[in-house]
């Protein structure tokens, strides 16, 4: 992530690029065109974007798509283990569809541990669009209808086991995913605005300015990032909702993230600020401000973007760090972090290694974010 | 150099009383001062509140005084009688409580950092050498994977899988018969033993880091002329490599300590926490979960000042290895 391109290397591309951006003289193309051009190229760049699509619509629709509530909790299926779901059944002539097992509960003698397990003798099935329990789509729409699920109601199939409380994994990752895919974005927002009025300030004017933004920054990378956080995460007071820890925990996070953006911007605008047509427009008696608004930053919006998507891995990442060790968000907020924290410990991780799963999505967003902010730093110069 | 050492050394001091300074404020930031914290506990015992003792301890923090007097006192009593204050949770001087851990939390990030290096360096090279090789891709892959996989989420499945697979534990840094033991040559053994599994996993994504810049720096060098007319001359690839673009791609390998310390860092004390390590990282969590604040303060600083003082060593070493930064603007 520290490896950004020498911003000197690129400035010959300014020249081309007149300051709407859209009108190139690079042919008839326009620039945004010819990044996405250069984009599609990408394959697994590509790829990873269709990943990304289709996390951010779970996210969107969690409570369609999960077959249970995020808090749902099956009293008499604790620990109980995941199943693959079978396309055939056998156990009555032949059937096509979704089918798994029922489950059943081993006493062990010795210890009186009570084990869940699947029972091949039973077989539950699933459907599409099944009805369940009734929920309200983003709050405002009535609905009972789930993407997937058991057909009985009173046979649930947990695919990825349940927790301690009998809670089902799947659904709580899907419910999970929407706090978790969206703190980064929310973050990141929140850290381009002060990067962008930073660095662009730093960069622009230089000289004392420039030295003492780079001194705070300078300061700010030295600190261990995660003391820190845990640090700032356990000041907050205890007894904020869910949402204000949400907010004030995403504000922590990019008090440190901006740094990074703020020098990339700057990097920029350290370059871009001896060309021909940001003298021309000061000559034109065009303010400062508007110069820097109007002409420098469209230049490089596309390596902005790039930027953006970088940071947005370190996010997610952070999140879940603090939400693991118990620092972040809490329950009853559901995010992987959250999640992840339940198996903390070594027996309950014996007991049921599925509770590991949700980094399984944290690792695939991780990665695939990692790859488009790739593809779009080799897009964002389509000129070389 | 004595005065390129110098300017660092003073640049040093405003970043430490930043440091310092913001300390003190997360400190100062939990509702309630200190003593309501102390009276809360005492209550919470059910032993008595003794008034005089309260007043001492407000005297000892200076907690009549403005904010400012409050950090004089506290900053102060650091710097003169290494006293930072009294843990709540362990009822001892925080100094005392630093002392025992902060030992293995530098080890452990020293040993890690050399690992990265030892690790990073000769793979970033043969992948920019062997650039679209198939071991190149897979160094590629694997770095990317290092990156995204939480280091905390590798050290639970190696502690399922050893736990589930070799019946042993891989926490801590010590088998039992040795933890209370005296120093001795099996002690040392046995550390070395245990050590290699933390400092893999707190590795990793620091490695995966490294390897992408050395293949980077190296790949840029590899064009430039110099390396043409050295081959040219018909000297051996090998020591082509190891002579020149090596050196000049090694120097933003030792600056890049300056983030690569604070991320270790980082690393160390959640992958601790999930081995139960005996470095800062659990008791660190602790102080933060009971609000033990002076505890949590203490290692704040300590951890940010040896970061501090690391990436100044890394930059001293930096301007040995390269003139152009022992002379020149930074």
């Amino acid at each position: 992530m520290n490896d950004f391109r020498d911003p000197a290397a690129t400035t010959s591309t300014a020249l081309l690029d007149t300051p709407g951006g859209d009108q190139s003289e690079a042919g008839t193309v326009g620039h945004w065109n010819l990044v996405w051009r250069r984009f599609r190229r990408h394959k697994l760049a590509m790829a990873s974007a269709g990943v990304l699509l289709f996390v951010y619509l779970v996210a969107i629709f969690a409570e369609f798509v999960a077959p249970y509530g995020g808090s749902t909790r099956f009293g008499d299926h604790q620990y109980a283990p995941p199943q693959i779901i079978r396309p055939v059944d056998t156990s009555d002539g032949f059937d096509l569809g979704m089918f798994a097992d029922g489950y059943q509960v081993e006493v062990n003698e010795e210890s009186q541990r009570r084990t869940m397990s699947t029972d091949p003798s039973e077989t539950r099935e699933l459907g599409f669009f099944v009805k369940g329990e009734e929920y309200e789509l983003f709050g405002l729409i009535p609905m009972d209808r789930h993407l997937i699920g058991p057909k009985d109601p009173d046979q649930p199939v947990f695919v990825l086991g349940t927790d301690r409380l009998g809670r089902d994994m799947l659904s709580r990752i899907v419910h999970g995913s929407r706090i978790s895919m969206s703190i980064g974005l929310v973050g990141v927002a929140a850290s381009m605005v002060l990067g962008i009025i930073i660095g662009g300030v730093s960069g622009y004017f230089g000289g004392a300015v420039d030295t003492a933004a780079q001194r705070v920054i300078e300061f700010i990378m030295s600190i261990p990032t995660l003391p820190l956080w845990m640090t700032l995460a356990a000041a907050l007071p205890q007894d904020w909702g869910p949402l204000m820890k949400y907010f004030a925990i995403t504000v922590i996070l990019s008090l440190i993230a901006w740094t990074e953006l703020a020098r990339v911007v700057r990097g920029r605008f350290l370059a871009l600020r001896e060309e021909d047509f940001v003298e021309a427009a000061r000559l034109d008696n065009c303010g400062t401000f508007r110069i820097m608004r109007k002409y420098m930053l469209p230049s490089f919006t596309s390596h902005i973007i790039a930027a953006l998507t970088l940071a947005i891995p370190a996010m997610i990442l952070a999140e879940t760090a603090l939400s693991f060790l118990g620092l972040g968000l809490q329950p009853p907020a559901v995010s992987w972090g959250v999640l992840l924290n339940e198996a903390q410990n070594v027996r309950s991780l014996v007991t049921a290694p599925w509770l590991l799963i949700p980094g399984i999505p944290v690792v695939v967003a991780v990665l695939a974010l990692n790859f488009v902010g790739d593809g779009l730093r080799d897009a964002a110069d389509p000129y070389n | 150099m004595t005065q390129f050492i110098v300017r660092r050394v003073l640049y040093m001091i405003p970043t430490l009383i930043a440091i310092s300074i913001v300390t003190f404020l997360i400190i100062q930031a939990p509702p309630g001062d200190y003593l309501t914290t102390v009276v809360a506990k005492l209550e919470a015992e059910g032993s008595y509140v003794d008034r005089s003792q309260l007043d001492a301890l407000r005297d000892r923090y200076g907690l009549d005084e403005p904010l400012w007097g409050q950090y004089w006192t506290w900053i102060s009593g650091i710097l003169t009688e290494g006293d930072f204050g009294r843990s709540l949770v362990y009822d001892a001087p925080v100094s005392s409580v630093i002392q025992d851990r902060m030992g293995f939390t530098i080890l452990l990030s020293l040993s890690t950092l050399a690992f990265v290096w030892a690790v990073a360096i000769p793979i970033g090279m043969y992948s920019a050498v062997k650039r679209y090789s198939v071991g190149d891709y897979a160094a590629t892959f694997v770095g990317f994977l290092g990156l995204a996989i939480p280091n905390f989420l590798f050290a639970l499945v190696l502690l399922y899988v050893s736990h589930r697979y070799f019946g042993q534990s891989v926490g801590g840094l010590f088998s039992p018969e040795y933890v209370d033991a005296r120093w001795n040559l099996g002690k040392i053994l046995d550390l070395l033993a245990h050590v290699w599994i933390p400092v893999i996993i707190i590795g990793t994504a620091g490695t995966a880091g490294m390897i992408r810049i050395v293949r980077a720096n190296l790949l840029d060098e590899l064009n430039r002329p110099y390396v043409t007319t050295a081959r040219a001359k018909g000297l051996p690839e090998r020591r082509l490599l190891m002579k020149y673009p090596s050196r000049i791609a090694a120097s933003p390998i030792v600056s890049t300590v300056g983030w690569l310390l604070p991320s270790l860092i980082s690393a160390e004390i959640i992958v601790s926490v999930v081995l139960s390590l005996p470095t800062t990282g659990p008791v660190m969590l602790t102080a933060l979960e009971s609000q033990d604040m002076y505890l949590a303060g203490g290692f704040l600083l300590i951890l940010s000042v040896l970061t501090v003082v690391g990436t100044l060593i890394s930059d001293i070493l930096l301007a040995r290895l390269d003139p152009r930064i022992r002379y020149g603007k930074r």
